[in-house]
């Protein structure tokens, strides 16, 4: 069929099954917003493109869909940097499209030219400059696939306006044409076998699962394994939700600032079943150090994660789903050869001490100030379980994650990898667009907040009912926590003020509804308030504690064997330096980035 | 740190090679000498990269580029189990007194002269590293003007092909 290149971006996503785009226009991808109009796309147009680019992430996090993104050359592209290399760290699928300056013209200094494919090759999958309008609609469909098989990831497609001007004859192509990508699904029999064996021969065995099983869908094969040995699980900061939070076996988040007893079953392990996690440095801490009695069986679609870091004893390159599907079949052919399971009372037995003698630690004083952790409680049990939370990035991301309790997969959407702050407003719209059938709450920081609050524009006119709940301690709390640990309490550039921008005025200017709350008394009252309005963006303004810091802590560069689990443990312990700064070879807490 | 030549076969696509340098640059990898050029398939082309890393991070260079879309296949050549070869072109300064010698010393390391005039010779050298390495020594006391490398390229000895296979689907496909 003849039409225009735009028309076939247009045609190509309707036949990719999209419904729903993020976007903002401008000159060079103009020609594709004409055939929007007549489309059955959703296009949602956001303040920012960077928070399209988020929003199509939340909605991909939510959804487990591919999201899509529209932004125009120059600034437009560049604006959606951030988003794709968040993307990239935490595998996101989404498909970035944006304009390009005509093909003439490209390399030579246009208004709004950018070299957008040779900026983002590091922070994408994969991406491609179009020249040819007929490989519009290939190029597009490749994107789709390429970002959602395998390690999942961002794509982007470039597209000059005079392609996207020129007349294509249309054919939504057949077949892909990737003779050098072909992920590994599944795992080799030997490998799954050898990993049986060694699963039945441990004693003191964990398994660490990791976002790479929520994104394959692997929630029941992991519960399935889990169960039939009654082993203990440990959920990372991406994974969480893929292991229900209330499962008696589940002992929490592992990290620099997960729970007690996650981190130490890790450190005393004698095997790892690591599954779809890439032994990153906010797990392991001082790697040399991590888990070392332990051998290891690492899962990952990803070859290139396979030994990346901590050499595996069992490497196994697979789908996360398929892959632990085989070992549970393997599990049952060898205990069904008359091997015997693992006796695992003793374990559990430490394991259960560990859990009662090690619970988080932190005080609400009635009369004193509100804290953090009280708010961030209150929402957990508001939601019990049903809906979505998505946080920011800092304290209040990490008493997110250990505070509530996650029953389901893709209930929990926040940045990782890149730790992006800003990342929540529009990702918690994206993830409502996604999933409208739940409540999506935000929980976010007043530093992280204003990265990219306008985007409650965005909520507001698309009325998309977020409930964002702003923990606002007017400082940048991490930033202050790290500097009155490691810096003396030498505060720098941390003070924010509680009360500019007034959030409830934002609120009123925004079209949202707006409540304030400082009182430990009114939490609840105030977030059956906000959950009760139902059709339009709530934003709530909760008062804490400035002086509130996350713990359990292990200093980045720290072994985790040296967990802190108070304010109070620290001092008393005397400001101890676990970073091992001014020994040979330790990594001086100093030398640290915060964070 | 130890030398390896990969031989890495990429669809001819633009924008390849900066994909593929990229990888090593962003590693901290300084690339020796790189050779690139179309295959028996003009759908198909060979970079030969020379880069001095130790063993476990090339590993993790190799299965980062086996990550690129458009990055068909990566083989590592030894000495042992390939040839090796690298092209150079040296100017080197000569007189009419000196000129002899020099053709001379070109002729021993079966070397071409191909381009002369009053006040230099250019030689056209091809051979191992260690050939040519000889050939510059004994022709520096006369004055080396310039000089350009090829960048090595090499292949597996014997009759095995790493593009079998490989040129047959990209052509299904294409």
């Amino acid at each position: 069929m003849q039409m225009t290149g735009a028309q076939a971006v247009i045609a190509t996503l309707e036949a990719q099954g999209v419904e729903v785009v993020f976007g903002h226009p401008g000159g060079a991808i103009l020609p594709a917003y004409d055939p929007i109009l007549d489309s059955s796309l959703r296009h949602i147009l956001a303040r920012h493109e960077q928070g399209a680019g988020h929003m199509a992430e939340g909605y991909a996090h939510a959804t487990g869909r591919v999201g899509v993104v529209i932004a125009t050359s120059g600034p437009g592209g560049t604006n959606l940097v951030t988003a794709l290399a968040d993307a990239h760290m935490d595998s996101v699928p989404i498909v970035a499209i944006t304009g390009q300056v005509a093909r003439a013209a490209v390399g030579g200094d246009a208004f709004q030219e950018a070299d957008i494919t040779g900026i983002t090759m590091p922070v994408t999958k994969h991406n491609e400059l179009v020249h040819d309008p007929d490989r519009i609609p290939g190029a597009i469909k490749e994107a789709f696939h390429i970002a959602s098989t395998g390690r999942p990831g961002p794509v982007l497609i470039d597209l000059p306006k005079d392609v996207l001007n020129s007349q294509v004859d249309f054919r939504y192509p057949e077949q892909l044409s990737l003779p050098g990508y072909r992920p590994t699904v599944r795992g080799h029999s030997k490998m799954v076998r050898e990993a049986a064996k060694t699963i039945l021969s441990s004693r003191r065995p964990v398994i660490y699962a990791g976002g790479g099983l929520i994104k394959s869908g692997a929630h029941a094969e992991l519960l399935r394994l889990a169960e039939m040995l009654s082993l203990p699980v440990v959920t990372t900061l991406m994974g969480r939700g893929v292991f229900p939070d209330d499962h008696p076996q589940h002992l929490g988040m592992p990290g620099m600032h997960g729970h007690w007893t996650a981190i130490t079953a890790l450190q005393q392990a004698d095997l790892l079943i690591a599954l779809g996690t890439r032994f990153d440095d906010r797990v392991t801490g001082k790697l040399d150090l991590f888990a070392p009695h332990a051998r290891v069986i690492h899962v990952d679609i990803d070859p290139a994660e396979i030994g990346k870091n901590r050499e595996p004893d069992v490497p196994i390159v697979g789908d996360g789903a398929v892959v632990t599907q085989q070992i549970v079949e393997a599990l049952e052919g060898q205990l069904g050869d008359g091997v015997s399971a693992p006796d695992l009372d003793p374990w559990w037995q430490q394991l259960r001490t560990w859990k009662s003698d090690h619970p988080l630690r932190w005080e609400q004083e009635a009369d004193g100030p509100l804290k953090p952790q009280t708010v961030i409680r209150a929402i957990g049990e508001k939601l019990d379980g049903n809906g979505i939370v998505v946080s920011g990035v800092g304290q209040h991301q990490m008493w997110a994650s250990q505070l509530i309790r996650f029953r389901h997969p893709r209930t929990w959407i926040n940045s990782g990898g890149l730790g992006t702050m800003g990342f929540c407003v529009p990702a918690a719209i994206g993830a409502k667009i996604g999933r409208p059938d739940v409540p999506v709450v935000a929980v976010d920081g007043d530093g992280s907040f204003q990265m990219t609050l306008q985007e409650l524009a965005t909520a507001t006119t698309e009325r998309v009912p977020v409930i964002f709940c702003v923990i606002n301690n007017g400082v940048l709390g991490m930033v202050r926590q790290w500097q009155e640990l490691f810096y003396d309490k030498r505060y720098s550039q941390i003070e924010l003020g509680t009360d500019v921008p007034d959030l409830v005025k934002l609120a009123d200017a925004f079209g949202c509804v707006g409540y304030r709350c400082d009182r430990v008394e009114d939490v609840e009252q105030t977030l059956d308030k906000a959950f009760a309005v139902g059709d339009t963006p709530v934003l709530v303004d909760f008062r804490v504690d400035p002086t509130e810091k996350v713990f359990p802590m292990i200093p980045a560069g720290g072994s985790n064997d040296d967990i802190i689990e108070s304010a109070d443990e620290w001092y008393e312990r005397g400001a101890p330096n676990i970073g091992g700064a001014g020994e040979p070879g330790g990594a001086g807490l100093r030398d640290q980035a915060p964070l | 740190m130890t030398v390896h030549t990969l031989s890495v076969l990429v669809e001819n696509k633009p924008g390849v090679l900066a994909r593929v340098s990229g990888l090593f640059s962003r590693r901290g990898f300084n690339i020796e000498s790189l050779a690139v050029g179309t295959t028996e398939s003009p759908h198909i082309s060979r970079m030969t990269i020379v880069v001095d890393a130790e063993n476990s991070p090339l590993e993790q260079v190799t299965k980062q580029l086996n990550k690129l879309i458009h990055v068909l296949k990566i083989v590592e050549l030894t000495v042992d189990d390939a040839v090796e070869r690298e092209l150079q072109l040296i100017k080197v300064a000569a007189t009419s007194g000196t000129r002899s010698e020099i053709i001379e010393i070109a002729d021993v390391f079966r070397a071409k002269i191909i381009d002369v005039d009053a006040e230099s010779v250019t030689v056209e050298a091809t051979g191992s590293a260690d050939k040519l390495a000889a050939l510059v020594r004994l022709l520096e006391p006369y004055g080396i003007r310039e000089l350009v490398r090829s960048g090595i390229i090499a292949l597996g000895r014997g009759s095995k092909s790493i593009t079998e296979g490989r040129t047959l689907r990209l052509q299904r496909s294409a």
